[in-house]
């Protein structure tokens, strides 16, 4: 057992446990902290279940989704994103983007993971779900269609993961294909989750699943370059020229992808205005509660500090992407909350013009949805150290590792195998065949 | 400008044969479109009728309301005083937590008027007949009753996305902590109707008759007499959102409404006489 273990971790190019051990104190304590946190963030969400998260959760009758959903899209919207830029490379073919897809497949399935601990404490009755969404299933809801679609986009991206490290290419392609349309398909139905409400005027109509999958890539491209660069400074060796030339290719696309984003956001701010119930929560992002949210944090931090950083940088000085993309995950995060709160505070009763629904209903995140946010937050760093150290940082490049009988494929950079008396050729061949 | 002069006197008559049934037919239903457009137009974009049956088309449009009885509620907004006994019984009879309401009295204040200052609006589930709560629950947790017309829970099943209460366009529903559910009006089906009783709970506690709870395809039935008479504009909330409610509102003070509910055609009165 324990030999089979040591030779598939030698076949996928694995570390294991023994490489945290290797790793210094400063590292560790990271990691440590990391866990700690999410330890927190469960004993705290599940001390609100306990005792009844009305008691304990800022949302309200009105403003019934809080910084947890946000939290949760700000997730999965990362984690389709890490899929649609890593499809470029392993399922479209441009081969400058390959040597990025299995850290990005890797960390969409640890945002996803780290999305449904979110849910988890959001949903009130989380076990009802697994029973009623399979038993009891309504076709026409977007809600199911999102759950049941994440669910399926899960195992297809692990699916694609695993075949990812057994190099077959033309499986990991064909799951990797499958993994991107149904999480499109699955993200767009996020946006029509709150796209179809009647009574959000905010919300309704086609732009949000739209705008969700284009944000959707943007998030993606940050975060890959992120992770990235954050991989870098843990160790310097995952950078090769592959690698580099794929950083300027991911950049090159996020730099279009955050103007495209610009683009809607004008867009959505010039369009609302003209709408009486729309301006009121325009004006709100513009000049009143949340305009430090939308000034500072989801235009300057999200949108133009990036833009800016990421054109200076040209795709080479990766300590100004990772600064740039970090703060732009920072900056995305309330590009989400800034969708999911404000679409709610306009109460559905303030065009009858009645006394209770004058005013713009107000929400704060309470201490326990803070805590559970940051559990599945958390979650995804304590993967992410981890997962650099204990996968080898996600490469199989390097020549020491490099195992009896395999060949570092020119094509995808990665390591094949050769089957008897084949020619590194053939086996190119062979590993990229398309069935 | 000139116009043709045409003597109407002298004019020969055509007669009717050259007039052919196709004309003929298309006059009498330009005539009908028209009397229908002001006879039932009132109650054309509000009424939840599928398919365009009206009152004014004569009486098929019985049939035409989907459910049977078809729980309807009309609200003669004049009438509430905002006493909030409908909202207090509410509460006793579904056993509503503190933290919730199935019902509100909304207020909404004028300023200028002369003969009032504020209105009260009673609002409640409008148990639409194209509920957006029922579209958007994942696990059909919330449903449209087949027979009734009712939205109703199966609390069982509610895992508690809170989907539904942001998809309801009347916000007409809270999280119950005590039912593990989304908890709603449910007309009393649970604590009254299904028992035998023929009122809600805040109907039968309005001391004004502000709420009239009854049969939508019922011709005898209160509620229909208020939705089909043409004297009084009847409204319903929201209309923009499609979604064909069953609670009406209507001023209801009125004269003719009592003339109806008498079973009186309507009279003229003089107000300089009176």
């Amino acid at each position: 057992m324990t030999r089979s273990m040591v030779d598939i971790s030698r076949r996928w190019g694995f570390h294991g446990i023994d490489a945290l051990k290797n790793a210094s104190p400063g590292y560790l304590m990271l990691m440590g902290s990391f866990a700690l946190l999410a330890v927190a963030g469960a004993a705290v969400g599940l001390h609100g279940m306990i005792v009844g998260y009305h008691h304990v959760y800022g949302v309200s009758r009105e403003i019934s989704w809080g910084i947890l959903i946000s939290a949760y899209v700000f997730c999965v919207v990362t984690s389709t994103g890490l899929c649609i830029i890593s499809s470029i490379g392993h399922v479209f073919g441009g081969e400058a983007f390959m040597p990025i897809a299995k850290r990005a497949v890797f960390m969409s399935i640890i945002f996803m993971l780290g999305g449904f601990c979110i849910i988890f404490f959001d949903i009130e009755n989380p076990f009802r779900m697994a029973i009623y969404n399979v038993i009891s299933p309504n076709l026409s809801s977007n809600m199911w269609w999102m759950g049941t679609l994440y669910g399926a986009y899960l195992v297809f991206m692990v699916i694609e993961y695993y075949f990812l490290l057994e190099q077959n290419h033309s499986l990991s392609r064909l799951m990797g294909f499958f993994g991107l349309v149904v999480g499109i398909a699955a993200h767009s139905n996020l946006g029509a989750v709150f796209g179809m409400l009647h009574g959000r005027p905010f919300w309704y109509g086609p732009y949000l699943p739209i705008y969700f999958i284009f944000s959707a890539a943007m998030s993606g491209g940050c975060a890959i370059m992120f992770v990235t660069t954050l991989a870098w400074k843990i160790n310097p060796e995952i950078m090769n020229q592959r690698m580099e030339r794929a950083m300027k290719a991911i950049c090159q696309v996020t730099i279009f992808l955050i103007s495209t984003i610009i683009f809607f956001t004008i867009w959505k701010i010039v369009t609302g205005i003209v709408s009486h119930e729309k301006t009121i929560v325009i004006m709100s992002l513009v000049t009143g509660d949340y305009a430090v949210n939308f000034w500072l944090f989801e235009i300057f931090l999200g949108m133009l500090l990036p833009l800016f950083l990421l054109i200076r940088s040209r795709g080479n000085n990766f300590n100004m992407i990772m600064w740039a993309t970090g703060l732009m995950m920072i900056g995305i995060f309330f590009m989400r909350y800034d969708i999911v709160i404000p679409g709610q505070m306009v109460s559905v009763y303030h065009g009858l013009g009645v006394e209770e629904a004058l005013d713009i209903l107000k929400y704060t995140p309470s201490f326990h949805e803070i805590m559970a946010a940051l559990l599945g937050l958390s979650v995804i760093c304590f993967a992410f150290f981890a997962g650099e150290k204990m996968l080898n940082g996600h490469q199989l490049e390097k020549h020491e590792i490099v195992p009896e009988g395999g060949y570092i494929c020119p094509g995808c950079g990665a390591i094949h195998f050769l089957a008897e008396g084949e020619t590194e050729e053939e086996a190119t061949k062979r590993h990229h065949k398309i069935w | 400008m000139k116009f043709p002069q045409i003597d109407l006197n002298t004019l020969k008559n055509e007669g009717t044969e050259t007039v052919s049934i196709k004309e003929r037919r298309n006059f009498l239903k330009l005539g009908l479109a028209i009397t229908g457009v002001y006879a039932g137009g009132k109650i054309l974009s509000l009424s939840s009728t599928y398919g365009s049956a009206h009152a004014s088309v004569g009486l098929d449009f019985v049939e035409k309301y989907p459910y049977n009885p078809h729980y309807s509620m009309v609200i003669r907004q004049s009438l509430c005083i905002d006493c909030e006994k409908c909202v207090d019984a509410c509460k006793k009879t579904n056993h509503v937590p503190d933290y919730g309401y199935r019902t509100r009295i909304l207020t909404r204040k004028y300023q200028g008027q002369l003969d009032k200052k504020v209105e009260f609006i009673p609002v409640l589930c409008n148990h639409c007949n194209d509920a957006p709560c029922v579209r958007a629950c994942p696990t059909k947790a919330t449903y449209k009753d087949q027979v009734t017309g009712i939205v109703r829970m199966e609390s069982k099943k509610c895992i508690g996305c809170k989907t539904c209460m942001l998809a309801c366009p009347y916000d007409a529903r809270y999280f119950s902590a005590e039912r593990h559910a989304v908890d709603k009006c449910d007309f009393c089906w649970e604590e009254r109707l299904s028992k035998g009783e023929t009122e809600t709970g805040c109907s039968s506690a309005c001391p004004t008759g502000a709420r009239t709870f009854g049969n939508l395809t019922d011709p005898t039935n209160i509620v229909f007499k208020l939705v089909h008479q043409l004297e009084e504009t009847v409204w319903v909330l929201r209309p923009e959102d499609g979604t064909k409610p069953n609670i009406f509102y209507m001023k209801g003070n009125m004269l003719s409404v009592d003339n109806i509910l008498k079973g009186q055609k309507f009279q003229y009165s003089d107000p300089a006489k009176s």
